[in-house]
C-alpha cells in the first residue's frame, strides 16, 4: 500500500450557483508527480487553490498525512507554491526571497544562508543572489520561484501554470529539470496546466479536468492511449474521432457501423451492446496508409485519396478524405513512402489501435 | 508634397507657447513681484529724492545742514500724491514712533510757505534730534532686510547686528511651528485613515469598488468652503454630532468641538483624505494580487505578511501622499480662519490679514516668501529620499 499525502474526499466548490469543483476524489502519493491538465474554467486551479489553503471547500474534506487541513489557515499548510507570475517580492533581492520562508520559521542567520545559497545553486542561479527580480530574465525568475517553494522543504509542491510564460524552447527545458528535481528530491508535486504536452512529459499521473470533474486519470500512456471519453481523446493529442453505432458484439470484438457507412472492427469492446452509440479514437500516427492497388478494402480499410500532404521535418502529415468526404490525418514516419496529392489510398485502421470512446 | 512652413521644433513651441505664457503672467510675475515686495522699501525714496541725494553729506549726528533741510522741503512740496506721502509717512513711523504728527505738522508748514526756505526747527523742535535723520537716512535704502528678519523674530539692533525680537514681537516663529504642527498632525490622521481605506478599495471589486471611489472623489469636486461650512454645521455645541452624542447618552455636556484644534484638525482631515487616499490607492493598484498569497504559502502570518510585503511596497504611495497633504496643509486658510480658534490660526491667516488689513505688503510676502522656501525644502528632502530609494530598488 503506498503512502497516501493528499486526499480530496469529495470535495466540492461553488462561487455562488456556479459549480466549479463538484463532489471530486483524488489520492496522490508521496513523491507522486500529477498534473492537473484541463481547458480553463475546468476547476483545475481552484482545486490547487483550495490544498493551497487560498480558497474554502465548500464540501467535502482535504486531507494531508491523514489530517484535515480544511481549517488549517494557508501559513500552516507547509505547502511550496509555484504561482503563474512568480509572485517574486520585488523590494527583495534574489537571496533575500529565498530566505524569507526560512525567516517565518525562524530559521538561524547562519543555517539560513547556507540553506539559500544551496537552494540557489540548484537552480544554477548562485551568482545572482544579490539580484532583484526585476533584473533578472522571465526563466531566471522562475528559477527563484521554485528555488522559493523547495528551500523549506515542504510536504507538497504545488505549481500553478509556472511555465506559463516562458518561450517554447525555455519551457521545455525547465519541464526536465523540474521532473529531474522531482526525481532528485523524492518531492510531492500537484503541477496544473492546460497543456497536454507539458502533462504527458513531466507526470507520473494525469488527470483529465473537465467542468469540474475528474474525466480519466491515470499514467500518461493510459491517458494518450487507452483515452476513455471523448473529451479526453479530443483533448490530449490529436486523434481522429469517429462516430458510430455498436452492430453487435461477439467474444471480445465488436463491429462498429460508422455514420458515413463503414464498418470498424475493434478488440476491446467489454462492456459495449448492440445498438449503443460511440467513437472511435485512432491516433494520426496509428493509421497505416497503402497503395489503393495493392490493399484491399473491407472492414478497417477505406479506400481514400491524399486530400494534401504536408512536410513537418520530424514527419508527414497527411490528410485524407473517404468517398463520402470524411476527413482523416495520419501522421507518417518519413521513411514510409511519399503520397502526391490526389493519389487513391488504403488507410487502415487496426483493431487493436481503434478505441472505443464515450461520448 | 506640401511645403513645410514650420520645423518641428518649433511647431512644437509654438503648441506650448500658450501655456508658457499663462505660467509666465500669471505665476511668475506675480510671484517674482511679491518676492520683489518682501525685500523692496521705495516708499521714502519714491518721495523724498533729493533728500536722498542731500543725506550723502550728512555725517549721521550733527544738526542736519541748511542744504539737507532745504531738500526735504522742496522734496515735500513736490509730493503730489497723497497716498504715496501716507505710505512714506507709514514707514517713516514704523521705524520711529513720532513721525506721523511731525510729518503732518512740516508738510503743512511747507505748502503753506510755498516757496523759499523754512525752517524745520521752528515747526517742531523734534527735527533737532539726528534719531529721525537717521530713520530716514535707514529708510531711503531700497533694498531692506527686516520684514524677512521680521518673519523670523529677528531685527536688526542700532549697531546693524541682528538680533532675536523681543519676546513680546516675537509671534512668527511660533506661527510657523503651530502651521507645521497642525499639518503634521492633519498628515498622519490621513495616513492612519486613507491607508486602510486604500487597501479596502484594492480588495473590493465591481460597484463596491466604484462606490468607495465615488466616497473619496466626490468630496474633491466639491468646494472647500462648501466642506468647511458643512463642518461648521457639524461640529458646533448644537450641531449634529454633539447632538447625536447626547441623544445617545454617550455624553452629557456637548464636547468643545468648534473653535479649537481639534475642529480644526477633524475638518483639515476630512478635506484633505482624497490626497492621501488616491496616490496610495494607485501604488497599490500596482502590487501584484498574488504577492500576500504567496507570503502566506512562505509560512508568513498574515501580519507579517503585511510588515514585510505589503507595506514596504506601499511605502511610495504612503510617501506621496503625505507630501501632497502635508504641502497643501501648510497654506491652509479658510477651514482654520472658520473653525479655529484665535490660537489656531495658521501661517496664511496672517498672511492675509498683513495683506488686508494693515496693507503691510512686505511683511505678507516676507511671511510668503518664508513659506515658499519652507515646502521647496521639504520637497527636495522627499526628492532625494524618493531617488535614494528608487536608486535601491
Amino acid at each position: 500500500m503506498v503512502d497516501i499525502r493528499i486526499r480530496f474526499d469529495s470535495v466540492s466548490k461553488n462561487y455562488g450557483p456556479v459549480r466549479v469543483v463538484d463532489n471530486l476524489k483524488l489520492d496522490i502519493a508521496k513523491g507522486e508527480f500529477v498534473s492537473l491538465l484541463g481547458p480553463s474554467g475546468s476547476g483545475k486551479t481552484t482545486l490547487l487553490m483550495m490544498l493551497a489553503g487560498f480558497e474554502e471547500a465548500t464540501e467535502g474534506q482535504i486531507l494531508v498525512d491523514g489530517r484535515a487541513v480544511n481549517d488549517l489557515p494557508s501559513y500552516k499548510r507547509d505547502m511550496g507554491v509555484v504561482f503563474q507570475n512568480y509572485a517574486l517580492f520585488p523590494h527583495m533581492t534574489v537571496g533575500e526571497n529565498i530566505a524569507f520562508p526560512l525567516q517565518m520559521r525562524g530559521i538561524g542567520k547562519a543555517e539560513i544562508a547556507e540553506r539559500v545559497a544551496r537552494a540557489l545553486d540548484m537552480v544554477q542561479l548562485g551568482h545572482l543572489a544579490g539580484r532583484k527580480p526585476s533584473q533578472l530574465s522571465g526563466g531566471q525568475q522562475q528559477r527563484v520561484a521554485l528555488a522559493r517553494a523547495l528551500v523549506f522543504e515542504p510536504r507538497v509542491v504545488l505549481m500553478d501554470e509556472p511555465l506559463g510564460a516562458l518561450d517554447k524552447q525555455l519551457r521545455e527545458q525547465m519541464q526536465l529539470d523540474i521532473r529531474a528535481l522531482h526525481n532528485r528530491l523524492g518531492l510531492t508535486i500537484v503541477f496544473v496546466t492546460h497543456d497536454q504536452g507539458e502533462a504527458l512529459t513531466m507526470s507520473d499521473r494525469i488527470a483529465v479536468f473537465n467542468k469540474g470533474k475528474i474525466e480519466q486519470i491515470g499514467s500518461p500512456r493510459d491517458i494518450y492511449d487507452e483515452p476513455k471519453t471523448r473529451f479526453v481523446a479530443e483533448f490530449i493529442g490529436e486523434t481522429n474521432l469517429l462516430e458510430g453505432v455498436v452492430d453487435r458484439t461477439s467474444a471480445g470484438d465488436a463491429l462498429v457501423r460508422l455514420t458515413n457507412g463503414e464498418a470498424i472492427t475493434v478488440t476491446d469492446a467489454q462492456g459495449l451492446t448492440p445498438g449503443q452509440p460511440v467513437f472511435i479514437s485512432i491516433r494520426p500516427e496509428r493509421i497505416e496508409v497503402q497503395d489503393a492497388a495493392i490493399a484491399s478494402t473491407g472492414a478497417n480499410a477505406f479506400a481514400t485519396r491524399v486530400a494534401d500532404s504536408v512536410y513537418q521535418g520530424d514527419h508527414i502529415r497527411l490528410q485524407l478524405e473517404d468517398g463520402a468526404g470524411t476527413p482523416y490525418i495520419a501522421r507518417l514516419d518519413r521513411k514510409s513512402a511519399e503520397w502526391p496529392k490526389g493519389t487513391a489510398v488504403t488507410a487502415i485502421f487496426k483493431p487493436a489501435d481503434c478505441k472505443v470512446v464515450l461520448p | 508634397m506640401k511645403k513645410r512652413v514650420l520645423s518641428p521644433r518649433m511647431g512644437a513651441f509654438l503648441l506650448v507657447a500658450p501655456l508658457f505664457f499663462f505660467i509666465a503672467l500669471f505665476f511668475v510675475w506675480p510671484l517674482a513681484s511679491v518676492m520683489k515686495q518682501s525685500v523692496s522699501d521705495t516708499a521714502v525714496l519714491h518721495i523724498l529724492p533729493k533728500t536722498a541725494e542731500a543725506m550723502s553729506d550728512w555725517d549721521g549726528e550733527s544738526t542736519p545742514s541748511p542744504t539737507l533741510q532745504q531738500a526735504l522741503i522742496d522734496d515735500l512740496r513736490a509730493a503730489t500724491d497723497e497716498q504715496a506721502t501716507g505710505d512714506m509717512v507709514r514707514r517713516l513711523n514704523s521705524a520711529q514712533s513720532g513721525f506721523r504728527t511731525l510729518m503732518a505738522k512740516t508738510i503743512k508748514a511747507a505748502n503753506e510757505a510755498r516757496e523759499g526756505p523754512v525752517d524745520l526747527l521752528e515747526i517742531d523742535k523734534k527735527w533737532a534730534q539726528p534719531q529721525y535723520w537717521k530713520a530716514i537716512s535707514e529708510a531711503l535704502s531700497p533694498v531692506t532686510d527686516r520684514y524677512l528678519l521680521a518673519s523670523l523674530d529677528l531685527t536688526r539692533d542700532a549697531s546693524g547686528s541682528i538680533v532675536s525680537q523681543p519676546p513680546e514681537a516675537a509671534i512668527n516663529t511660533a506661527i510657523f511651528s503651530r502651521t507645521l504642527w497642525i499639518s503634521a498632525l492633519v498628515t498622519f490622521f490621513c495616513v492612519v485613515l486613507g491607508y486602510p481605506y486604500a487597501l479596502l478599495i484594492v480588495a473590493s471589486t465591481g460597484w463596491k469598488r466604484q462606490l468607495l471611489l465615488a466616497a473619496v472623489l466626490l468630496p474633491l469636486w466639491t468646494s472647500l468652503l462648501v466642506r468647511t461650512a458643512a463642518w461648521f454645521m457639524l461640529l458646533q455645541e448644537k450641531g449634529l454630532i454633539n447632538e447625536l452624542l447626547q441623544t445617545l447618552a454617550f455624553i452629557n455636556e456637548p464636547l468643545a468641538l468648534i473653535f479649537n484644534r481639534t475642529g480644526v484638525v477633524i475638518a483639515m482631515t476630512h478635506v484633505q483624505l482624497p490626497l492621501m487616499v488616491l496616490p496610495i490607492y494607485s501604488v497599490l493598484l500596482t502590487i501584484p494580487k498574488n504577492l500576500m498569497p504567496a507570503a502566506a504559502s512562505l509560512g508568513a502570518h498574515p501580519i507579517r505578511a503585511f510588515w514585510r510585503v505589503m507595506l514596504p511596497l506601499s511605502f511610495r504611495g504612503i510617501l506621496s501622499g503625505s507630501l501632497l497633504v502635508f504641502m497643501s496643509a501648510l497654506g491652509y486658510y479658510i477651514t482654520p480662519a472658520l473653525i479655529g480658534g484665535a490660537g489656531d490660526q495658521m501661517i496664511s491667516y496672517f498672511i492675509a490679514f498683513y495683506a488686508t488689513e494693515t496693507a503691510n505688503w512686505g511683511m505678507a510676502s516676507a511671511l510668503g516668501l518664508v513659506l515658499l522656501i519652507i515646502t521647496i525644502l521639504l520637497y527636495a528632502v522627499y526628492e532625494r529620499l524618493s531617488a535614494t530609494r528608487e536608486r535601491s530598488a
